[in-house]
């Protein structure tokens, strides 16, 4: 007999599950909006031309591949705490942060919430917002934590319960860790606007609240990384020593490279001496040491003038490409003749869109027109084409007239 | 980390080829893998560790989980053993490590949850080998069930592996008292130039019936330190025992890093599946393994023509990156202090620091230490 006859199956991962019966479906017309990775106006990824031109000048320098250190390459933990912060920003300036190298966002999640469940000793609750990306819970709960929620998608008008979110953080118990989507919330693309990021910074400070800030898609929101970076920066300056997580893997397009860091903003310099080591003895025994290729190329971009240049024009062409598919989304809706509010639809920001359709309209979609998304109604506008977007439009109005 | 005999890092002729030949293939892209990793990498990967006849792989009852080094590999295993085996959230386990052994694996095994974290016998300081005694007793002691962390080949620290014979004798122990092998293979091929004789532990335990888990390393044997290129080989009863595992590991990884990182898994799946690119490979790995013996075999004899009080034949006998010299600590404090030979507490060495240029200086060095230090 196996030592593991006892062990269940795992339950399927509701977004592979999309792609894969999307890959096993014959209509030429077929669409994904599951995938969570940015498309061309072609549908094919899309390999940004200075991560290419990275990737030259790192092969002409014959470099070796010996381990990084356990924290990971300095260049690009610096250059990311930059990126975030601003370089102008007193936190740099006086060297009161630490920034590790992670496994792209995920890993820089992980490592923040086992930083968090050892050393943060006044509670064990994480609060998220309603929704989440779904992989928040597990890695917060795998880490040890508790997962709590707050208000923050309303579902009768597709975007922010700015009250009911004000009201729930309002009453989180002092000292418990709150989790906020830097911009491009997912799944929802639902962002707060400026005034009421202030008012959000205000309340977690009234409750004393630990902010764990979620930065996936600085860039890839607006196109503007410091239009995207505007809610971390504000609760800086208000006084508020956030922790921070950031992903390359979207802005970048270094999914697969795993490229992320982990921000942790302390008191002085010696604080953030001692947060390191721990961070390090927390890195150790998972990995050792992180992956040198994703985070390499990123580095080299950001801090060679010219590259960093073509970056931001990049990153700026995809997020307008999103916000292009968006505009197309509705008008052709308009012109379907469908009589439903879908300013929802262009207000949101970022990959994703809570399109508002129920399940048995997405059940619809997928077998009656081919079009995949999961069953929450979230599409990736990255996965809509200006080939394809007349179909979808149709499509939503067939199922919502 | 290996080093040529010019003291400096060396990167596979065999990997700069394959990367030439990734960096011009214009269909790849920087997509995410699956979350077990390359598929190609995974294949190949279990199949280097089991061997291309292994039974196990014909009766499909092998998983693969590409991981972030030798290290990912031997945590994500640590997390599914200490959710799922001898019960449900066992953290009472014990986990038994060697005295003494790389000293990450005490912090791998204490992170995934486990609780008791047990020694058994290894190095035989006096007669600077392997206290097989010491061992076996310690097995036939452990509680039934415990899970033993064994060194495929070259153990890190002390360069001693056991003889076939003695693989065998802790095989049967093993077996008669249902403990689970974790083995940690990090320097396949680069223990003996040979692929086959590094990993014939862990085939012997496959054949022997085991169910058990091999961590993989292809930083040494590939000079992909910092690529992170590892796998978790798993071996089960049958097919569906190993799918469910992966299904569960597949969760594990999913809160831990999402998915593997890209580069690292295309080189070695390129090399793997490719028969010239292979050979190739093995004759790398044979430059280095060969190199790291030469030195060991220079070594032994420039302390025994020097008379140098002792047994020096620990040298040659010893296998791998590292060496126990025996040396103590007062002996490695004068090394390092007045000879600025750096090596550890412990005595250990590391055969790649050692070039035919210093070769003479180290010798002499270490016959000093030992005949003015007791």
């Amino acid at each position: 007999s196996s030592w593991w006859s006892h062990v269940e199956m795992g339950p399927p991962d509701p977004i592979l599950g999309v792609t894969e019966a999307f890959k096993r479906d014959t209509n030429s017309k077929k669409m994904n909006l599951g995938v969570g990775a940015y498309r061309d106006d072609n549908g094919k990824p899309y390999v940004l031309n200075c991560v290419r031109k990275a990737e030259a000048m790192i092969a002409s320098k014959k470099m070796d591949k010996e381990y990084l250190p356990i924290g990971g390459l300095v260049d690009f933990t610096r250059a990311s705490a930059e990126l975030a912060l601003g370089e102008n920003s007193e936190v740099i300036k006086s060297g009161r942060y630490i920034t590790v190298q992670g496994i792209s966002g995920t890993g820089s999640l992980r490592i923040g919430a086992n930083f968090l469940q050892r050393f943060f000793k006044p509670s064990r609750d994480v609060y998220l917002p309603k929704p989440s990306w779904g992989n928040h819970t597990p890695i917060f709960r795998d880490a040890g934590m508790q997962l709590q929620a707050y208000r923050y998608y309303d579902p009768k008008t597709c975007s922010l319960d700015f009250s009911g979110a004000v009201d729930d953080i309002s009453k989180i118990p002092e000292k418990s860790i709150i989790l906020l989507h830097a911009c491009a919330h997912n799944p929802t693309g639902v962002d707060p606007r400026q005034e009421q990021w202030k008012e959000l910074a205000a309340v977690v400070k009234k409750r004393n609240l630990l902010v764990f800030f979620d930065m996936a898609y600085q860039g890839f929101a607006s196109g503007d990384i410091n239009r995207d970076a505007w809610a971390v920066r504000h609760f800086i300056e208000q006084g508020i020593n956030i922790v921070l997580s950031q992903s390359f893997a979207k802005n970048m397009g270094l999914y697969g490279e795993r490229a992320g860091a982990f921000t942790v903003i302390c008191k002085d310099a010696e604080e953030a001496k001692r947060v390191e080591s721990q961070l390090k003895i927390l890195i150790r025994p998972m990995y050792s040491n992180p992956p040198m290729n994703g985070a390499r190329i990123a580095s080299t971009i950001l801090n060679t003038p010219d590259l960093r240049k073509e970056w931001l024009m990049e990153v700026k062409g995809m997020a307008d490409r999103i916000i292009s598919m968006r505009t197309q989304l509705v008008s052709n809706l308009k012109k379907e003749g469908s009589s439903h509010n879908w300013q929802h639809i262009t207000d949101q920001i970022g990959m994703f869109c809570f399109t508002g359709l129920k399940p048995e309209q997405v059940e619809r979609l997928i077998k009656e027109f081919s079009i995949y998304m999961t069953k929450d109604g979230r599409i990736s506008v990255a996965g809509v084409s200006s080939g394809n977007v007349g179909y979808l439009a149709h499509a939503i109005h067939q199922v919502t007239k | 980390a290996y080093r040529t005999d010019e003291g400096q890092p060396w990167v596979l002729p065999v990997v700069k080829k394959v990367e030439q030949l990734i960096a011009n293939d214009n269909s790849l892209n920087h997509e995410y893998l699956p979350i077990l990793g390359l598929p190609e990498f995974r294949a190949n990967a279990s199949r280097i560790a089991l061997g291309d006849d292994s039974p196990a792989i014909k009766e499909n009852r092998v998983g693969s989980v590409q991981s972030l080094g030798g290290t990912g590999a031997l945590r994500i295993g640590a997390e599914f053993l200490r959710r799922w085996y001898n019960g449900n959230n066992n953290t009472a386990t014990p986990v038994y490590v060697s005295t003494p052994t790389w000293e990450n694996h005490n912090s791998v095994f204490m992170d995934a949850g486990f609780k008791d974290i047990r020694t058994y016998h290894y190095w035989d300081a006096a007669k600077r080998g392997l206290d097989l005694q010491g061992l076996l007793n310690d097995m036939e002691n452990a509680p039934q069930s415990s899970i033993f962390i064994l060194h495929a080949c070259a153990h890190n620290p002390t360069g001693t592996d056991p003889s076939p014979e003695q693989w065998k004798q802790i095989a049967a122990v093993m077996k008669r008292r249902s403990l689970f092998p974790f083995f940690d293979s990090a320097y396949q091929g680069f223990a003996s130039g040979s692929l086959d004789k590094d990993a014939w532990a862990v085939r012997f335990f496959v054949s022997e019936g085991f169910e058990l888990f091999c961590a993989q390393s292809f930083s040494k044997n590939f000079g992909l330190y910092n690529e992170r290129v590892g796998n978790l080989t798993v071996v089960g009863k049958d097919a569906d025992n190993v799918q469910r595992v992966l299904s569960q590991m597949e969760k594990i990884v999913r809160t831990t890093w999402s998915n593997p990182p890209s580069q690292g898994a295309r080189i070695v799946a390129t090399t793997l599946s490719s028969p010239q690119l292979f050979d190739e490979w093995k004759g790398n790995v044979k430059t280095m393994a060969d190199r790291v013996l030469l030195m060991r075999s220079e070594l032994r004899s420039r302390l025994e023509a020097l008379g140098t009080p002792g047994t020096w034949n620990h040298i040659t006998e010893q296998i791998g990156m590292f060496s126990f010299t025996g040396l103590n600590p007062k002996q490695v404090e004068y090394m390092v202090k007045e000879k600025h030979i750096y090596l550890m507490a412990s005595g250990r060495i590391n055969m790649c620091g050692l070039t035919t240029k210093n070769l003479d200086y180290v010798a002499k060095s270490i016959h000093e230490a030992v005949t003015k230090i007791q």
